[in-house]
């Protein structure tokens, strides 16, 4: 029982953490894309907080076992480079500077109640499923 | 100079770093939100227990926030709905061919010191930062 819980628990910090950083506010997204424009830097603060809490908990935990799970975290960390990363994060970059929302705020916007939110997350999850309805196969030979 | 945003910015994002960190400590499981997502359209099986309450917590924690501070949280998108749904499968077709967003690649994934997240985020923020010009250019502001 203890899993469930503390993913629930730590779903709602994770949803504190973006408010507070006001990455709920698309606008927030698009300035700090807009290198050409008024360029804000917020958005780097925000990831730049988290990596610093992040990367040294990794660096602990590598290698031993959470109290919560079966088996040991990896060690390894992956490196590789494809056309898939490339080709996946330009798709992603087009529409999140579109819109200045990603999955993590998207969802978190449910909240407010408002359909443009509400139809961007639905459309979001399409995405997904039209990815998983794809085959590998048929997405690694287009790439070639 | 903004310092006050900044620092709440600072202190959110290692709000996000201590529930990301946590989950990981914890539970072993990395806080990707369109991981997550992915694997609640998929019915990942495994993975529903931690899944299916870290999104209801990320709800959650959304509505609550909108009685906390809801100057933070926008009231309406910034585009039409045909094009929030246009963005929105860019988003989802987009993470899941590059297997991480914002969070996956952004904060877990740099936060191990991954060349392919480091990569990976680069590239989205080049192809944001385009397309964000784009619209500049084409709105002719």
């Amino acid at each position: 029982m203890a899993k469930p819980i503390v993913a629930f628990l730590c779903g709602i910090l994770f949803a504190g953490g973006l408010v507070v950083s006001q990455m709920t506010l698309p606008t927030r997204v698009t300035g700090f894309l807009d290198f050409f424009g008024r360029w804000d830097p917020t958005l780097m603060f925000v990831m730049g907080g988290a990596i610093a809490v992040y990367l040294p908990v990794w660096t602990f935990m590598r290698g031993r076992r959470p109290v919560f799970a079966a088996v040991a975290l990896p060690r390894k960390v992956a490196h590789d480079l494809d056309a898939r990363l490339f080709i996946g994060a330009g798709i992603f970059g087009i529409g999140w500077g579109m819109a200045g929302i990603c999955p993590g705020p998207g969802v978190v916007l449910l909240g407010r109640g408002s359909v443009d939110f509400a139809l961007f997350v639905a459309a979001m999850l399409a995405g997904m499923l039209l990815h998983k309805a794809v085959p590998r196969k048929q997405i690694a030979a287009a790439m070639g | 100079m903004d310092w006050q945003t900044w620092a709440m910015a600072g202190l959110g994002g290692g709000t996000i770093g201590v529930a990301a960190a946590t989950l990981l400590a914890l539970t072993g499981k990395t806080a990707g939100i369109s991981g997550v997502l992915d694997g609640l359209v998929r019915v990942e099986r495994g993975q529903l227990d931690w899944k299916i309450p870290f999104v209801l917590g990320l709800v959650a924690g959304g509505v609550a926030m909108v009685f906390l501070l809801p100057e933070n949280l926008a009231e309406t998108g910034l585009r039409s709905w045909p094009l929030m749904i246009v963005a929105g499968l860019l988003v989802g077709f987009g993470t899941r061919l590059g297997g991480g967003c914002t969070s996956g690649h952004g904060v877990c994934g740099i936060g191990r010191l991954s060349v392919r997240s480091v990569v990976g985020t680069v590239t989205f923020i080049a192809f944001g930062a385009a397309t964000v010009l784009a619209a500049r250019l084409i709105e002719g502001a």
